[in-house]
């Protein structure tokens, strides 16, 4: 077992305004993983990761972070934690390498060029490091608020959406260098909405909705027993699914999908009989389908079926 | 203890200040040659009543204060606004930086703030006014206090302020009537009793006085008296500050 980096206990928030948007969050970031915190617009990701910054005060619940209490040790967690929180903003009188350096300070260290400089490299933002920052497009600023949470050298670092606005290029070169951080033992906790990314580049995933965890897991561990097969036929163009089709094959949870029919196997139980079953019933039913094919989940159809779930 | 970043976030809020530098030196010296056309001039010889003071020389050492309490409040406040209004306070929560390293921060930018604007406005006088220091302890003790109060004032206010509109109400509403009735402009002395009974609950008044005290040597109170009220009233505002930073009012959700 690799020891815990973040373990989350039984976090609430209930907003000012009566809104709950975690309803006992329980999660555990092993140390060294590159963790992807997934979920639909709404479902508290950024709940979590502002209580975590100490912007937003949990209604209960506790947060243990290598081994300090997160609440009680508020100051040593927060030097040992890089955020970048999802909305991006600066103080309009500083220049990047003002800001690294005033960061740097703030977190009580002596500014080192050298590493500043090396960020500004990596983040492409060396020809800017001069300039205010009024002048930086989006994506430039959306990667001066991961330098800035780097820049003290956390071996935590969180970020809430780093690629959201950043050209594909360089989303790409962003998230090499993640992975390059995490290879040097940095872990990792990033949401997104790019779930190709995450399923190539993460190896933890957890997926929560409407403030509730649905599933946390390795990544290959989801994969592999979450993920099932499904099955796909494809009918004309037009084809819609019938509420009472829909009745007779629910054992297979039909839904329509890019205009195809999908009924889900399961992967525990996926043997040749439940494939020709499922097929034959479909069949039966609806014809002889135009084309159709297995095909195994991959995270987004397994993040689609569980927060889909979640809501019928 | 966080002393580098209590050092880096003083200087920060010192270079939003010095960047800006036409109103923290230009602004108090027009300012201060304004004061002297008018009044100098309007007012001519004019004594105070009840003391041996002419009412320019009078003037001076208040309109000073006024214009240390004012930057001081207008530093902390300012710089929490705009951070709150355009989203950039969330980087000092994340800091790790105790309350009350926070508070000293502020407060301390926010003195020398006042510290360097009241010399300014000073320095632009002292030829055209016969000031003497009566004595320095005493202009060091109230200057010091007041732009501890006002600065602390400052951060509670924007901290309580939503956006601007708010905050320049806390200004206009609050603060500058306090501040223009503290006795600036006239002794206490002059006032109908009822008034004099009141402006005693006013802590400008303990403020403006004793500053004004330090360097005429006359007062409408005992100025070593009053540096108990005053250096009180700054404690009970640092304190406060440093209770509402820890409990990250108004800025935390
Ligand atoms: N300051 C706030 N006051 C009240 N409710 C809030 C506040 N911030 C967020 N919420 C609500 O809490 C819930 C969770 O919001 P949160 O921002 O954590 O979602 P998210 O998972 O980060 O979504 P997204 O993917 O859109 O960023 C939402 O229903 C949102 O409306
Ligand atoms: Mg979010």
């Amino acid at each position: 077992m690799t020891p815990t980096a973040l373990s989350v206990n039984q976090l609430h928030k209930a907003y000012s305004n009566g809104k709950e948007a975690l309803k006992g969050v329980s999660l555990s970031v092993p140390e060294g993983s590159f963790f992807a915190l997934l979920g639909p617009n709404g479902a508290g990701k950024s709940t979590l990761i502002n209580i975590m910054a100490d912007t937003v005060v949990p209604t209960s619940g506790s947060i243990e972070f290598l081994g300090h209490d997160m609440f009680s040790e508020r100051l040593w967690c927060k030097a040992n934690i890089g955020v970048v929180p999802q909305e991006v903003a600066f103080d309009p009188f500083f220049t990047p390498r003002e800001v690294l350096s005033m960061v740097c300070g703030l977190y009580g260290q002596k500014p080192d060029m050298k590493w500043i400089n090396e960020l500004l490299e990596h983040l492409e933002l060396a020809e800017y490091a001069d300039k205010n920052t009024r002048q930086l497009s989006g994506g430039m600023r959306r990667r001066l608020l991961v330098a800035q949470a780097l820049v003290h050298r956390p071996p935590l670092v969180v970020l809430d959406e780093p690629t959201a606005g950043v050209d594909v290029k360089l989303r790409r070169r962003l998230w090499d260098y993640m992975r390059e951080l995490n290879t040097s033992g940095t872990t990792i906790l990033l949401t997104t909405h790019y779930l190709e990314e995450a399923e190539e580049l993460c190896d933890h995933v957890a997926i929560i909705d409407r403030g509730s965890v649905i599933t946390s897991s390795g990544m290959e561990k989801l994969l592999h027993e979450v993920a099932g097969s499904y099955l796909w036929l494809r009918y004309r163009d037009g084809w819609e699914l019938g509420r009472a089709d829909a009745e007779a094959l629910s054992e297979f949870n039909p839904r329509m999908h890019e205009g195809k029919l999908c009924l889900t196997l399961n992967r525990m139980d996926l043997q040749q009989s439940t494939f020709h079953h499922a097929y034959e019933s479909t069949v039966q039913r609806l014809g002889p389908p135009l084309d159709a094919g297995v095909c195994e989940e991959d995270l987004e159809d397994v993040f689609l079926r569980l927060t889909h779930e979640d809501t019928t | 203890m966080n002393l580098r970043g209590t050092w880096t976030l003083f200087k920060r809020e010192t270079h939003r200040f010095l960047k800006v530098n036409m109103q923290t030196v230009a602004a108090p010296a027009l300012t201060a040659i304004l004061y002297l056309i008018v009044f100098r001039y309007a007012m001519g010889d004019r004594q105070v009543p009840g003391m041996e003071v002419d009412y320019f020389t009078f003037l001076i050492p208040g309109l000073a204060m006024m214009t240390m309490l004012q930057n001081a409040f207008a530093n902390t406040s300012s710089s929490i606004i705009i951070g709150k209004v355009m989203n950039v306070h969330i980087y000092l929560l994340m800091a790790p930086l105790s309350a009350i390293e926070m508070v000293v921060a502020f407060l301390a930018a926010a003195v020398l703030r006042a510290v360097i604007v009241a010399t300014v406005f000073l320095l632009v006088l002292t030829p055209f006014v016969d000031l003497s220091i009566h004595h320095f302890g005493l202009i060091l003790v109230y200057g010091l206090c007041g732009s501890i109060i006002m600065g602390g004032m400052g951060l509670i206010g924007g901290m309580w302020s939503e956006n601007f509109d708010s905050m320049s109400m806390v200004s206009n509403f609050i603060i500058l009537p306090l501040t223009f009735l503290s006795g600036v402009f006239y002794s206490i002395k002059q006032l109908p009793p009822l008034w004099q009974q009141v402006s005693h609950f006013n802590p400008f008044f303990y403020l403006i006085d004793g500053f004004r005290h330090g360097f005429l040597g006359v007062g409408d109170s005992d100025p070593f008296l009053s540096v108990g009220i005053v250096a009180g009233f700054a404690l009970a505002t640092v304190l406060t500050c440093w209770y509402l930073w820890r409990i990250g009012w108004r800025l935390k959700e």
